[in-house]
Order: structure tokens, then sequence, then C-alpha cells
């Protein structure tokens, strides 16, 4: 694997964007995201703690997991899902517009994605609200009614079990939500930077790896959606 | 730049294929498939997953296998974090 | 220092700016690693105080000193200072910062402005510690299992964030790392010809990137169950203390060998160069750090085996411990090897090394036996353990640092140290130390379990032996202290490679310059080309 770099003979002004210690743009760009991809796989790791408590309380608990779950909006969880989905559009669509050296729409692009991850917090508001609303906040004020089948019968459920799943919905999409409003606060720079003629053709590396932290974002919510939203909603 | 540039069309349509396998996971998520739902769903995303991080991560068409090469062993090692860890729950119970 | 009649000497990174300014805001990787040793070392001073309390509470059975709880806060904070200040960060901030981009021909790592706030984070992480044991500590052991961890009216969620952020500023050492070495390398430097000790670095920094995120997520679940009462980890729950251990050791297992691998590769560094002589299996030393880094996330559940998890688990993981030990038996068949027909010279870094190789092989044969889980049962949670880690801990890495500290000292300070003295504290270090931790093997065999602040009085003897150790120990750490600092202003003036070592860190100038080279090396040449340097009779200053 041969990425070492050779010298660059230097006959042109260089990009005021070099830094010192950086042999050309190139290797500067090739090394920041090759930063911003390790930084992701320590993201993974992270939330990995969360999904590796989840997965196994789940096998132990899987009636009350299923019960809890079914109690979650799965419309405003899919609604969420299409809103992630379509913001990873618009980022991609933004580190386009930046390679072609179009301005207003990398603004425009990028003036979306934020936008769209505002709706993906309001969403999640609405949810939280319901939650609390619900007594379904684990803690001194949880309670959770025994659901019944179709035939009306009560399933047995244990409520401290349900009240694990909880505990696990609110410590993962909480975490979640923290890392999306980093992203939209990210973002929000961003667009105030590329507005002002940051951008160019030649540079746009801060937009290509502010999308990868979105990507892997959304990605997150991509499991998350179907483990805490449709555990089990055939019964 | 050096790299594989994606056409605007193919990420858009790459979005609603997104949308359409999210509706599908949903869909799929109302019959039931026993022991296999959970599968299903986990496919649906993983596929999904993997759409966005060779797509619009730019995975394929990069200029080195590196980037690949971190990406998988990320979920290597989460692999293993989750593999490992089941197997002590699950194997507690054998006598 | 320059005098009138002496020409103006170039300006190295040291002299390169004198205010306090430009120290707490470089970016230069030479001056973090400098603020870094600095304040690790006094970290280091207080971990050791605490561990002087211990051993003079132990020396007698009673528990006299202190009472029992404030036992557990003392433990307690020498072994988390320890871990997470101490031995995590010391090899990798301190010289691997310093020396990584000068071994690969670097003007700097890949992140500066990352790597100065890795320190930051560091700081505020230890103050924050400071603040925490200012107000009365935590009592749950470094290894803060739930669910006293949970519970404890002591102040967890404090140590929990200090170590957090600590864990934080060695994620953002290692990312740099290994950008660094795939990114920057000197034309012509291919992986196969980079010294072992940024293959060491490379794998250490694998397992940082990997294994800290995971111990970061764990800490904010207990600090959650403390605040919410989000019970992840609440028996009441039904849910399971032992998935917090799960959690905990999937770090810090591979953590010990953050610990252990940059000495390591500091262990290939002194050999070769003191031997002046090629390293025996380049490649099997090289692919065993990454195996040592890949196999370490494959054992963590041999720190649970008596705790009720799953038998078979137990036993898949046993086998897999067994496994991990191969590639660091490889690495001491090749340096001892490499040893064999070298011309060796016995300066101080070298008496380091040969001790590293002795105790670490003692510290890591009695890992196997706690693999083995019919000994684990007999012996887990005794003072056997406690021997068996301080032996790679102290024993291994501790002995490879001062080593590479006497070895790379006229790099970084442009001063040679006074080699009586250094001779004399190794001995202190090595005598010291075994005298220390010997009798724990035999205490714990014997039953004395460990984190007891009082014991049955047969174990006496061999607890006042230990402290006597200690108290040697202390006496061998302190002495660098001084006569590092003396050698500063004293110290006869090093030239550029004093050692007539390989790498391209000896071809710059002691201390190198900001820039670390005056221009770019291209590099033609396999690591530790010894058969092409002239031996020459070194000159190692009494």
């Amino acid at each position: 694997m041969s990425d070492s770099h050779a010298t660059t003979i230097e006959n042109a002004a260089p990009d005021p964007h070099l830094r010192h210690h950086f042999a050309d743009m190139e290797q500067q760009k090739n090394t920041a995201s090759l930063g911003m991809w390790l930084f992701l796989v320590t993201e993974i790791m992270f939330f990995g703690g969360l999904f590796c408590a989840y997965l196994i309380y789940r096998l132990l608990y899987f009636p009350a997991f299923g019960a809890a779950s079914q109690t979650l909006d799965i419309k405003l969880g899919a609604f969420n899902t299409a809103v992630l989905l379509i913001s990873s559009v618009t980022v991609v669509l933004a580190v386009r517009a930046a390679q072609d050296g179009n301005r207003k729409q990398l603004v425009a692009y990028l003036v979306l994605t934020v936008l769209l991850g505002l709706t993906f917090l309001g969403v999640k508001a609405i949810e939280y609200k319901e939650k609390f609303e619900t007594h379904h906040v684990p803690g001194p004020t949880f309670h959770f009614d025994k659901p019944f089948d179709d035939n009306g019968k009560e399933i047995p459920v244990d409520p401290q079990h349900a009240q694990l799943f909880f505990s696990l919905y609110f410590a993962m999409t909480g975490m979640h939500t923290l890392h999306m409003v980093l992203g939209c606060g990210l973002f929000t720079v961003l667009t105030v930077l590329a507005w002002k003629g940051h951008y160019s053709p030649g540079y746009y590396t801060p937009i290509e790896n502010a999308g990868l932290y979105w990507h892997l974002v959304d990605i997150i919510w991509i499991y998350l959606f179907p483990l805490l939203y449709l555990i089990s909603r055939h019964s | 730049m050096s790299e594989h540039v994606t056409s605007r069309a193919f990420s858009v349509a790459l979005g609603i294929g997104l949308l359409v396998l999210t509706a599908v996971t949903v869909k799929a998520a109302f019959i039931n498939l026993g022991p296999w739902n959970p599968v299903v769903a986990l496919l649906i995303a993983t596929v999904k997953a993997t759409l966005v991080v060779l797509f619009f991560m730019h995975v394929k068409g990069a200029s080195e296998k590196l980037t690949a090469v971190v990406v998988v062993s990320g979920f290597f090692f989460l692999t293993i974090l989750l593999s490992l860890s089941m197997a002590d729950y699950l194997t507690r119970s054998w006598r | 220092m320059a005098s009138a009649a002496i020409p103006a000497k170039p300006t190295n990174y040291l002299t390169n700016g004198f205010t306090i300014k430009s120290w707490l805001l470089t970016t230069d990787h030479k001056r973090i690693a400098i603020l870094y040793l600095i304040s690790i070392t006094l970290f280091f001073f207080l971990g050791g105080f605490f561990a002087m309390l211990i051993r003079l509470e132990l020396l007698t059975p009673q528990g006299d000193l202190l009472p029992a709880d404030t036992y557990n806060k003392v433990f307690t904070m020498h072994g988390m200072i320890m871990v997470f200040f101490f031995l995590v960060p010391v090899v990798p901030a301190v010289l691997g910062n310093f020396l990584v981009p000068l071994m690969i021909g670097a003007k700097d790592l890949a992140f500066p402005r990352i790597n100065l706030l890795s320190w930051y984070l560091y700081i505020a992480g230890g103050l924050l510690f400071l603040h925490c044991m200012l107000n009365g500590g935590v009592d749950t052991g470094w290894t803060f299992y739930t669910p006293f961890s949970t519970l404890t009216n002591t102040n967890f969620i404090e140590a929990g964030l200090a170590i957090f952020l600590a864990g934080f500023s060695s994620i953002f050492t290692g990312l740099n790392f290994i950008v660094t070495i795939h990114r920057m390398r000197a034309p012509g430097l291919t992986w196969s010809r980079l010294p072992l000790f940024i293959w060491a670095h490379y794998a250490t920094s694998l397992v940082m990137i990997l294994g800290t995120p995971v111990i970061a997520i764990t800490i904010v679940l207990v600090a959650v169950e403390r605040l919410f009462h989000l019970g992840i980890f609440d028996p009441k729950l039904g849910g399971d203390p032992l998935l917090f251990q799960h959690l905990f050791w999937f770090y810090s297992h591979p953590a010990v060998y953050i610990m252990i691998l940059p000495s390591m590769g500091i262990m290939s560094e002194l050999i070769t160069a003191f031997s002046h002589k090629r390293i025996f299996g380049y490649k099997f030393v090289a692919l065993s750090s990454i195996a040592i880094a890949v196999f370490g996330f494959l054992v963590w559940a041999h720190h649970m085996f008596v705790t009720g998890m799953s038998l078979y688990a137990a036993m898949v993981f046993s086998f897999l411990s067994f496994l991990v030990g191969v590639p660091s038996a490889v690495k001491v068949f090749n340096w001892t090897a490499t040893l064999y027909r070298g011309s060796i010279t016995y300066a101080t870094p070298m008496l380091y090394a040969f001790g590293f190789i002795g105790l670490f092989t003692i510290g890591g044969l009695t890992g196997l036996f706690l693999a083995t889980l019919g000994i684990d049962v007999h012996v887990t949670d005794t003072y056997f353990v406690v021997a068996h880690f301080h032996y790679i801990m102290v024993g291994g890495q501790v002995m490879g640092f001062l080593g590479g500290m006497h070895f790379w000292w006229p790099k970084i300070s442009g001063r040679m140290y006074p080699e009586g003295w250094a001779r004399l504290s190794a001995l202190f270090v090595f005598v010291g130390f075994n005298l220390t931790f010997f009798p724990q093997f035999i205490l714990g065999y014997l039953g004395m379990p460990r984190r007891y602040w009082q014991y049955p009085p047969e174990f006496q003897v061999l607890n006042v032996l230990s402290t006597a150790g200690a108290s040697i120990l202390a006496v061998g750490y302190l002495l660098p202290m001084i006569y590092f600092a003396w050698s500063l202003r004293y110290g006869p003036i090093a030239d550029a490679n004093p050692w007539n070592a390989a790498g391209l860190e000896w071809k710059t100038a002691s201390p190198p310059p900001t820039f670390n080279f005056d221009e770019t090396t291209v590099v033609t040449w396999e690591a530790y080309n010894y058969d092409e340097i002239e031996p020459k009779e070194l000159e190692v200053p009494r």
C-alpha cells in the first residue's frame, strides 16, 4: 500500500488553505477524509454499546419489548426515517454543488438539510412529549398498562421489563438526537461559510466530511427505526 | 478531483429507492413471518445502510481500498461485541 | 546554553518561543509531548502517593491506618489515576507524539490542532478528577462495577466524566497516529521499512479507536442511571449487572494492550540499537503487533469467569485468551534472537530492556495461568491478579517507558543524562519492583484477597516485604526526576546521534528544529540497517 507522498515542485502560489505540514492539497484532503472516517468508526462503536445492551435485553424480554414497542407511533417513526433519508440526498447534492462551484445551489441544499434535520427534531419532540404524557418515561413516574391481545385477553408482560425497553429507547434515541443537534449546528455553520464564499471546487473538504458525519447519523437511525418501532407489529 | 462523481439523478433515484425500502420494511412488520420478522427488518436496514455507505458516502469508486477497509473493520468489531456477548447470554441456560 | 563566544545556534523546538502562550497554544507535536510529559508525570506521582497509602496500611494485618471506606477510596484513586491518566496515555502521548512524525520523516502529525485538543481534554479530565478527589473521591474500585457504582453515595459521575474526557483525549491521539502513518510517510518509506515503534503505535491506535468509545458509552449509561433512573443495569428492573461487565471489559481488556504495545515498540528500538543489529524477524514482530491488537478484542470475558457467566462462553474466552499470548511470545523470542551475536552495550536503556524482557515474560505467563479456568477460580480477585498485572504494567510498560525516556532524552532535550546515576536508579527500580510484587504472587496463591484493608496475621511477612520493596521502587522513580532535571542545565550537550542508532529521528539535530527536518529525506533503506552503520564505541558518559 503506497500512499506516501513525493514532494511536488511548487511553481505556483500555494493554495491559501494548504497547511504547512502537507506537501499539497490532495494529501491534505485525503488526510482529512481518513480522519473523518476513523472518527465515524468511533461513533459506530459508541452507539454499538447501546445496540449491545438493546439486543441482549430484547433477547431476554421479548414479549415486554414487543408490547412496549407497539406504543411507539409507527407513522411518526416512518416519517422521520423518510425525512432523514431525504436529508442524506440533500447532503449529497450539496457536495455535488460544491464540486461544481455552484454557490447558490450549495447554500440551498445546506439550508434544506438543516431544515430537514430540524423537522426530525421537531417530530422527536412530539414523540417524547407523548411518552411523558403516557407515563412511559422510566423512573418514579413510570407506569405501563398491560396490553391486551385481539381476543381481549391480557398479555402477561412484566412492566419492569417494559421500563427497560423505554430506558433503552430514551438512551438510544436521545444519543441519536444529540448527534442530530450537533449535525444541525455543524451544517448551519457550513451554510454561513458557504454563503460567504469559502468553498470552491478546489476546496470543499469540510462539506464532504460533514456530509459523511450526517450520513452516519442517518445510518444509525436506519437501524434504530426497525429495532425500536417494528418489533412485533403483526400481533 | 480524482474521484468518481455521482450524477445528481442517480442520487435522487437512490433516495427514492431508500424511501421505497422504508415502506417495504414497515409493511413487512405487519405480516406475521414468525421468527423471520426481525431478520427481514435487519436485512432491509442493512441493504439501506450499505447503499448509503457505498453511494452517498462515496465508498464505491473511492480512490483507495483503505476507506472500505476502515468501514468494514468498524462493523466487524461491532459484530464481535454483539456476538461474543450474546454468546454468554444465549448459552447460560445450557447444562 | 549559548555564551557570547559561541555563534548563535539555530533555533530548535524548545528555543522557538519562550512565552507561556507559545507553549499553551502550540501545535508542534514535540511541545505537546512535553506538555503531556509534565502533566502525566504529575499524575503518576499522585497515583504513587495513593499506592504509598495502600502499602502503609498493609504493613499491619489490622486496618489501623485508614478507615475501611477511606481505604476503598484510596485503591480506587490509585487504580483510576494509574490506568486512565498514566498507563493509557504515557507512551503514546509522550514518546509517540514526539517521535512518530520524526521517525516517518514528517513535519508534524496529520492534525496538529487536534493533537493540542487532545492534551486539553486530558487536562480537563485530570482537573475534573482532582476536583472529584478533593470532594471525597470515589470508592467503587477502578472497575466501577454496577450495581455499586449506580448506588454509591460517592461522586461517581464526576470521576466518570473525567475518565470520559481522558478517553476522548486517547481517541484523538490514536486517530492522529493512524492517519499520520497512512498519509505522511516520507517518500520511499514503505510499510515494510517502518520502525517497529511505528507499527506498535499503529496497532495501539487501532485499539484506542475501536475500544475507547465503548467504555465512553458505558460511563454515560452509568451516569444516566444515577441521574435519571434510566436503569439499564438495575436488577430490580430485570437489568443484568453482568451487561455492565461485558461493556466495561470490552474496552478495558484491549486497554491493557494500549498500555503494553507502545512499550513493546520501544523494546524493538532499544534492543536493536544496543546490540547494533537488525531485528530478528521484522515481519513477524510487525504483524504480531497487529495480531495482539485484533486478538485483544476477543478475550474480554476472562475477567468474568467467576461471575455467573455461561460456562460454555467462558471456555471459548479461555481458549481465545491462550491464543492472544502467542504474538507476545513471538516478540519475546525475536528480541532474544536479536540479542544473539549482537554487539551489546549495557547503557541504561538496554538495562531497562533486559528488565522488560524478563518481567514481561513472567507477567505474561501468569496471565496464561489466569486464563486457565481451573486456576482462575482459585486466584481471581486475589493478590495473584494484582501481581500479574503489575508485572506487565510496571515490570513491562513502565520499564519500557523509562528505557525509552533515557534513549531519546538526548533527542528531546539536547542533553545527556548522567549514566552512573541512571544505572543506579535502574537497579533500584528492578530490585524494588521485584521485592514489591513477587511476594504478592505468593500472597494471592495463599488466598489473600485484593482490595482488603485487613488480613490474617500469617500474611504479614509477605506484606511487609512488599511495602519495603515499594519504598525502594519509589527511590528508583524519584532519582530520574532529579537527574533529568539536572541534565537540562549541566548535562553534556548531545549531538544528533549519540547512540549511533538507525532511524530518521537520529538524522536531525538534538533537539530537532520546529519543523523536524531541514529537507525531505527519500528513504531507500530497510529499518535497523545496522549492518550498514559502522559500529562505534558508544561514549556513555559517567
